[in-house]
């Protein structure tokens, strides 16, 4: 072992041959020689169970008696070398501080009087005597300091070990935290990933304030479940042929509560279009069809024209005009978009690119930041009209079908998100290697 | 105001923007796309266009451009169009102005 090799050149000078052998046998020790002192000494053994850490291992064969004189051992070889200034004891440590105490409550005398200390401990084995830097055999005939020694050994080896004890505790508290806090973590960044806000200081819901992405989520997730409950409802009245007043009834509602999403998010668009823009509120398989912060009406309709079957000649007529239209509202509004960026492109871009700074180029460039700011800011604009181009499509579709055909629809357009929620959490949880 | 209407009559699908507003020519392209040929007149290009845009806020146009008149009539602006298109009312309006034919 490098590491007993290591101690053994450093510290084990003053020791005697058995002492050594204690060391190497019980303990593993690192490449630190007063680290492998402090570990050394950490080896208590307690009536009670051990408290032992996992970098810890210690062979239950070594009795209590060993350890306890391991410990005195090492502790007056620490007083010794911090008196000497051998070597740099590492700070912050509890240990440490415990070592100090120690060191600093006893005098120097204590080092000399080792041997004697150890003459009367009736739990060591075969009663060795052993030597510190040689000057153990001055004071055996003074009893009085025998005993004070005897007393204040004790009382340090009480107070170091229940330090100890005390800093495993609090040190085994900081890793499971550690642990949980990160396993927290990683459960927020997969529930942001689908779109949803845990909230993890009381109820955000209710205020705006601070992030509006944060409340918009959570609002978001609270209108799907909603939405989930009324459509159940409505599937329940199809499935038992309830009459179209019902029906009526629920689809009113249905569409109510879409109007609820198209209203919170223009108040979300306020707060922060970019995160609706980012699409981060949705599922990821949702963000894969992703224009303008939402689902594309065209492509809806287009999914419904065969589910909706039988359609009379004019309904047929009707849903193929929405059809169009919608795609005609939508490319036109994509063009829009295309023309604010290029123009915020050209505005960041003008001027003078890469030159060096004078004050007339700081006027351009707070002037250029002015109008890109300009810019940005008619990005609500074109959300606000995507939505509205959502909401009217929905509505006219409405129009055009029967109350039953309503109903069809919204239970088939509901179905079909449901399953892209679904596919992205099956995509979220697939085993990767 | 004057100036408004002026121009408004003047054919019969006629829309106010501003040169930077990137809604107003998402306007202008329905338009195109519909097979109608707008008069575009850029308020910021127009001598008068403070005035003008005050007009059109009196005349309940939020935000002022694009600000869309068909057949002399007031139509309204980016959300009214878009609204009016879904339900298929304003391609009507652009027949009925002979905007288009079809």
């Amino acid at each position: 072992m490098p590491e007993a090799s290591r101690v053994d050149s450093f510290c084990l000078s003053d020791f005697d041959q058995s002492v050594g052998n204690h060391l190497e046998n019980a303990v593993e020790l690192n490449g630190n020689p007063v680290h492998n002192l402090l570990k050394v000494s950490s080896q208590t053994i307690s009536p009670g169970p051990v408290h032992l850490g996992t970098s810890d291992r210690l062979p239950t064969s070594v009795d209590k008696g060993q350890f306890t004189y391991l410990e005195d051992r090492l502790s007056l070889l620490a007083q010794k070398l911090r008196s000497t200034n051998q070597v740099i004891i590492p700070s912050c440590d509890t240990e440490n501080q415990e070592w100090s105490a120690m060191a600093d409550g006893s005098p120097r005398t204590d080092i000399s009087t080792d041997a004697d200390t150890d003459d009367k401990n009736q739990r060591f084995d075969g009663g060795q005597s052993l030597a510190i830097g040689g000057s153990d055999s001055s004071d055996r005939s003074k009893d009085k300091t025998d005993q004070k020694t005897l007393r204040r050994l004790a009382q340090n080896r009480e107070a170091a070990r229940k330090s100890r004890l005390r800093k495993k505790a609090y040190v085994q508290q900081l890793e499971s935290s550690r642990l949980k806090l990160t396993q927290l973590e990683q459960e927020l960044q997969r529930a942001r990933q689908q779109g949803i806000f845990i909230s993890s200081s009381g109820d955000q819901a209710h205020s705006m304030s601070g992030n509006g992405a944060m409340a918009f989520d959570v609002e978001y997730a609270r209108w799907l479940e909603e939405q989930n409950r009324q459509i159940n409802e409505l599937r329940a009245a199809v499935n038992s042929h309830a009459s179209d007043t019902e029906l009526r009834m629920i689809i009113d509602g249905v569409l109510a509560h879409y109007d609820e999403i198209f209203r919170l998010k223009g108040i979300a668009a306020k707060a922060d279009v970019f995160h609706l823009l980012s699409g981060m509120w949705k599922t990821p398989a949702e963000r894969c069809f992703l224009w303008l912060g939402g689902f594309r009406s065209s492509e809806l309709l287009k999914l419904l024209v065969n589910q909706l079957e039988p359609l009379t000649e004019q309904q047929l007529v009707g849903i193929t005009n929405l059809q169009q239209s919608s795609q005609q509202a939508e490319d036109a509004l994509s063009q829009g978009m295309e023309a604010l960026q290029q123009s915020l492109s050209v505005t960041l871009s003008s001027g003078s690119l890469g030159s060096s700074g004078s004050s007339g180029n700081v006027a351009n460039y707070m002037g250029q930041m002015a109008m890109a700011m300009g810019k940005l800011g008619t990005l609500e604009g074109f959300i606000r009209q995507a939505d509205n181009l959502r909401q009217q499509t929905l509505q006219q579709m409405h129009r055009i079908l029967t109350t039953r055909q309503s109903a069809r629809a919204l239970l088939a357009i509901h179905d079909y998100f449901s399953r892209l929620r679904a596919l992205s959490s099956l995509w979220l949880a697939r085993p990767r290697d | 105001m004057d100036r408004v209407k002026d121009l408004a009559s003047k054919k019969a699908a006629v829309i106010f923007t501003k040169s930077s507003c990137c809604m107003c020519h998402s306007i202008t392209q329905l338009f195109y796309e519909l097979g109608a040929s707008p008069a575009v007149h850029e308020l910021d290009n127009d001598p008068y266009g403070r005035q003008m845009e005050w007009a059109l806020r009196s005349l309940g146009c939020n935000p002022s451009v694009p600000a869309v008149f068909i057949g002399g009539k007031f139509v309204g602006s980016s959300k009214d169009v878009i609204s009016l298109h879904v339900d298929g009312s304003l391609k009507q309006m652009l027949m009925d102005a002979k905007a288009i034919w079809f």
